[in-house]
């Protein structure tokens, strides 16, 4: 084929699986905060992507003062756990003066949290400036692990997979095994029930709205080991992470596990075949497409409105 | 019946108050204005007012219709490259283009190694074709968006989110295919309308009152539907679109045409964008510039189409001016706008407006008795959005809202006189 | 009358010659030069003071590109009017925001040039906002100077360009890295937009034709994109000698991180780009371009005594981690051409400016020696350096002058 032998295509489909499914975790772990927030509650959070940013100035910041301190191999672990209590924490506050006032008004919050957006792209502007800046990476993480001598297995993807698996299985288990999520599930199911059974509604929605920023800022600190950080590097994926979300069903986790696997692996394919633009171009086609014929997205909960 | 009773008494123009409404718009667009700043301002204004356009149809689509749609930048996009077609190749004369290697095409074809004028470019060296292509193209493609997703109740934030990715889609597009359109630097240097120097001082003055002429017959075009039975099943729809299509009416068909209609006010105001500013490009087509047009629409006042074209000329005067002196904080007062708007005045400034005028009655008492409250004015809908509003946030968060509720009434009380007064202030 | 004034402008000349080459700090000889005479078009000139603009992005995406050039154009204003400014008048910045946004420019410029008055304009970055702000330049008639290296195919009378245009960044460049490298066959790959799309046109016709070489992919991304998965895949399938490179913005980075990552480093692959100054180094990180060529006019790292000077003079005025591209020492070009225009004509006027600037020598350019050419671009050398990383790039090689050829024969 092309004049290639069949063990460099076989290469180049290892290698190509795997970029897909590098994308398929970026996408994932960007798209389960927001699936968290929008699929249980209603919310759409325009500043999604602003959290990742916070996520990623937070290990940029730590990367720093690892350099200084000389414990840069493994200041990762620190830079996940800080960004996602930080993000977290301004999600709460931001739920508290701000979003708690709008349920029931998506379209309205879809603005609000828009303005929030500006504003929090100009903070980072004034505080870190313009330019773009990066993480130094830790020496392990650099380079590529190769099973043969012609593959290349990127270490920092598969970095980003671990984290996205363990952050997938920590909302599993948050949602489904625990006190919390069984309150959550249950204010989504009947609200008003739920208040009346002692749960306090107002404080599930503050830590819900909250953890998904948590998860955003995770996905801020996993992004530094692929690209680098801006004050608007959160924009890039906030229609991407959509997509993904309402393409999979709006109140499913699988649906978000399995719409952000197909899409990144559309994409991958087709832009291997195709030029980059034309590839995101094809991909978001077929995706608004299948929306129109299927709008409730392919893992909808089976409740009619 | 004199001409001024006969105006007050059209339901169209929404009684006196509309009329009055009216007359000082076009008092302030086609005389203040005029006269009143230079010419440079005065193409800044023209250019803010093309933006007036597409606010005035989400006030329709968005306001009246309750469909919120993040991509009016398309059709603006649509409208405003259609015309920039038709300049460009006119510009594009084989004299003026000698110096390139294949004379004759634009000047971005020839860099990207096209040797000849596409096929679908060709339709656009007629300027009818063009008028017609603008009026037609960016309503047809709003009809399948519209067709295909009304038709399977596709509504609420899915519809907005869908807009925003064709949205992107389209922009992706714009830039990608450069060939064909010039690429992320849009078509540049236009020059002339069948030979009419549209860059000069004189023809910069006719743009700007074409344009406007133009905005006032979409502003009535838009009375006019909202004054009609269909107006009323639009707001009945926005608020209880089960009832109505339980009535057995087919709301979706309700939808399409006014999704069809904006779309083509846009694309309207993006064609005088072209002529005015003299170029076209896809920093207008995408995401960024479709939210904006929603928060000109939300700033003036969702249902009020007057409102809409106040909210457009101040969010647009204040970008100018504070990007002029604090470039810095430009961004923060954009975003908390947003936030100040959606969060405590839904109803923008016609709300605001509204809200003094009865206070102090200096409509509302005399007109009040007159109009049934199903007269569709723009101010009884933004009454009927803000009551709406409110009670919905009541009953989301309970007594917080209340207690804000409260206090926002307190402070108002306090200080009516300075607010009202700085609100005349910012009419006139 | 006619010998005042020729003794004007002589002494101007020679002052502006003098003060060029760093013999004297001049002082102020406005008396000289009655603002009736020097300003007879109606220009923000007065007897102490010229107003210039500052056009460029302070905000939106392209900020990141564009603070070097507006900290490099204050810089050399300030220093001139430390010197007495220029025919005894002290510079007034008229400094605008851009916002990233091409039409921005185009009102913007059309604001500097209508109801500041103002004598020049600094400014423009990308094409686009060159391309939108162009007309308003030439319909008014104002001047421009434009610091970026760009893809040609232009020629204003009222633009001065003080970066490369693309033939003078990419012919010697290919024929460096064909011959030390013996390389044959060459990847492309660029942003997707005019720029490297007209680059890589003339590298793949200079690679066809001159070199004997061949193009095996080439390939556009995305602006802003930041997924390379896929287009390193293919480049790995094709095994090129080279991979040429005009990768701009957000996406730099992560094509860098990401080449590193798949294992094509530069022990592995060798990449010459057009696209990597020591601005762009500071986000993509010097472990991930350690290596790797970049094709400039100037590098921050370059010995000779008026780069030091002016890498010194920057570094105390924006801070020690200040870092120098090459647009940005293009930039601080700008108002140094100017002043010497206008010492040479005797008058800020714009045509009388815009004919005098042709053919100066501008001695004390931090890359070294530029001369202005008739087609209003500067002749100048280029030069090749491998990053360290340290994120510094070492010059390995200097071409010599290379005169400007906005149109190239032959690649078009």
């Amino acid at each position: 084929m092309f004049g290639y032998s069949m063990a460099e295509i076989g290469n180049i489909v290892v290698m190509q699986g795997f970029s897909g499914l590098s994308m398929f975790t970026v996408l994932l772990l960007m798209a389960l905060g927001l699936a968290i927030i929008f699929g249980q509650m209603g919310v759409i959070n325009m500043a999604h992507g602003e959290f990742m940013t916070i996520g990623a100035y937070t290990t940029v910041l730590i990367s720093k003062v690892a350099a200084t301190y000389g414990f840069t191999n493994y200041y990762f672990v620190f830079a996940i756990a800080i960004a996602f209590v930080l993000a977290f924490a301004v999600g709460y506050f931001i739920e508290f003066i701000m979003i708690r006032h709008l349920y029931k008004r998506p379209l309205d919050t879809l603005l609000a949290t828009w303005g929030l957006s500006l504003v929090m792209q100009q903070i980072f502007r004034s505080s870190f400036g313009a330019k773009e800046v990066s993480a130094e990476l830790p020496e392990w993480m650099l380079g590529s692990f190769q099973p043969t001598p012609d593959i290349d297995i990127p270490i920092n993807g598969v970095f980003v997979m671990v984290l996205a698996a363990l952050v997938t299985f920590g909302v599993y288990m948050f949602m489904f095994k625990s006190r919390w999520g069984l309150r959550v599930r249950a204010t989504v199911q009947n609200r008003t029930m739920a208040g009346a059974v002692g749960i306090n509604t107002a404080k599930v929605d503050r830590v819900t709205f909250a953890l998904g920023c948590g998860i955003a800022g995770i996905a801020g600190a996993a992004f530094t080991t692929i690209a680098s950080t801006g004050p608007t590097t959160g924009t890039l994926y906030i229609v991407d992470s959509f997509m993904v979300v309402v393409f999979g069903g709006a109140a499913s986790i699988v649906g978000t596990i399995a719409s952000a696997f197909g899409i990144a692996q559309a994409q991958s394919v087709l832009q291997f075949f195709m030029t980059s633009s034309m590839g995101k171009v094809s991909t978001l086609l077929v995706i608004v497409t299948i929306l129109m014929m299927k709008p409730e997205g392919l893992f909808a909960s089976k409740l009619r409105k | 019946m004199t001409l001024w009773e006969k105006m007050k008494a059209s339901p169209v123009l929404g009684g006196k108050e509309g009329v009055i409404g009216l007359a000082v718009l076009a008092a302030i667009i086609f005389v203040v204005l005029p006269l009143g700043v230079d010419i440079f301002r005065l193409n800044l204004i023209g250019k803010y007012l093309t933006y007036a356009f597409v606010a005035v149809g989400l006030v329709m689509l968005w306001g009246h219709g309750g469909i919120l749609s993040l991509g009016q930048g398309i059709f603006f996009g649509l409208g405003g490259y259609a015309m920039a077609m038709f300049l460009k190749l006119e510009a594009s004369d084989p004299l003026s283009t000698k110096i390139q290697s294949t004379p004759g095409i634009p000047d971005f074809m020839d860099w990207n190694q096209l040797t000849a004028l596409p096929w679908f470019w060709e339709p656009f060296k007629s300027l009818p074709f063009t008028i017609f292509a603008v009026l037609t193209i960016p309503a047809l493609f709003a009809y399948i968006i519209g067709y295909a997703m009304f038709k399977r109740r596709v509504g609420g934030v899915y519809f907005s989110i869908i807009t925003q990715a064709v949205a992107l889609i389209l922009s992706i597009l714009i830039v990608g295919q450069q060939g064909y359109t010039g690429g992320v630097n849009g078509m540049t240097d236009l020059r002339t309308m069948l030979g009419w120097d549209i860059r000069t001082d004189s023809a910069k003055y006719i743009l700007y009152f074409v344009n406007g002429l133009l905005l006032f017959g979409a502003i009535f075009l838009s009375k006019y539907i909202m004054s009609s039975k269909f107006g009323m099943l639009l707001l009945a729809m926005r608020d209880k679109e089960e009832r109505v299509r339980f009535s057995g009416y087919d709301v979706s068909n309700f939808k399409i045409f006014i999704f069809c209609l904006a779309a083509m006010m846009s694309a309207v105001g993006g064609a005088m964008f072209t002529l005015q500013v003299g170029f076209m490009s896809p920093s207008f087509v995408g995401i960024v510039p479709s939210i904006e047009m929603v928060i000109f629409c939300a700033v003036g006042g969702r249902a009020s189409l007057i409102g809409a074209v106040y909210g457009t000329l101040l969010v647009n005067y204040g970008k100018t001016v504070f990007s002029e002196n604090y470039p810095e904080m430009w961004l923060y007062l954009m975003g908390g706008l947003f936030i100040a708007v959606v969060m405590f005045f839904p109803s923008g400034l016609a709300g605001i407006w509204d809200k003094y005028a009865t206070k102090y009655g200096w409509f509302k008492e005399k007109a009040k008795p007159v109009k049934k409250p199903e007269v569709s004015t723009s101010e009884v809908e933004a009454q009927a959005v803000l009551t709406d509003t409110a009670t919905e946030a009541s009953l989301a968060t309970e007594s917080t809202s209340v207690v804000s509720k409260k206090v926002t009434r307190k402070k108002a009380d306090a200080s009516p006189a300075i607010e009202s007064n700085k609100l005349r202030g910012a009419e006139a | 009358m006619s010998t005042l004034n020729r003794r004007g402008f002589m002494k101007g000349a020679l002052l502006g010659a003098m003060m060029a080459a760093g013999l004297i700090s001049g002082h102020a000889f406005a008396a000289d030069f009655p603002t009736a005479k020097v300003n007879t078009t109606g220009l923000a000139v007065t007897d102490t003071t010229v107003k210039v603009g500052i056009l460029h992005s302070a905000t939106g995406t392209m900020a990141i590109s564009e603070t070097g050039s507006i900290q490099a154009e204050k810089l050399a204003i300030e220093q001139i009017n430390a010197m007495g400014g220029i025919l005894g008048r002290k510079i007034e910045i008229v400094q605008e925001d851009g916002a990233s946004d091409w039409p921005t420019f185009a009102e913007k410029a059309k604001k500097l040039l209508e109801k500041d008055k103002v004598a020049s304009v600094m400014g423009c970055w990308t094409s686009a906002s060159r391309k939108a702000a162009l007309p308003v330049f030439e319909k008014d008639n104002g001047l421009l100077f434009y610091p970026t290296f760009y893809e040609g195919l232009e020629q204003s009378k009222n633009v001065f360009y003080t970066g490369q245009e693309a033939t003078q960044q990419i012919l010697a460049g290919l024929d460096w890295i064909a011959k030390e490298k013996k390389a044959k066959t060459f990847y492309l790959i660029g942003s997707d937009y005019i720029w490297p799309r007209t680059s890589m046109k003339i590298a793949r016709k200079h690679i066809e034709q001159h070199l004997g070489g061949k193009v095996v992919g080439e390939e556009y991304i995305a602006l802003g994109d930041t997924q390379f998965g896929s287009v390193i895949n293919k480049i790995k399938l094709k095994k090129p000698d080279v991979i040429y490179a005009a990768v701009v913005g957000g996406s730099n980075v992560a094509w860098f991180k990401q080449l590193n990552a798949a294992g094509l480093n530069s022990s592995k692959q060798t990449m010459l780009t057009i696209s990597v100054t020591e601005d762009e180094v500071l986000g993509i990180g010097g472990e991930n371009l350690a290596g790797f060529y970049s094709a400039m006019k100037y590098f921050q790292s370059q010995d000779n005594d008026s780069n030091k000077k002016f890498v010194e003079a920057f570094k105390k005025r924006w801070g020690k981690d200040a870092v120098i591209g090459d647009v940005t020492q293009a930039a601080y070009l700008g108002p140094w051409l100017y002043k010497a225009a206008v010492e040479r004509a005797g008058s800020f006027d714009v045509d009388k400016v815009q004919a005098a600037l042709p053919g100066y020598e501008f001695k004390d350019a931090p890359e070294g020696p530029v001369t202005v050419e008739a087609n209003h671009h500067l002749t100048t050398k280029l030069r090749i350096g491998q990053w360290g990383k340290d994120g510094q790039a070492k010059v390995v090689y200097t071409s010599d002058y290379i005169k400007p050829d906005p149109f190239p024969k032959g690649y078009q």
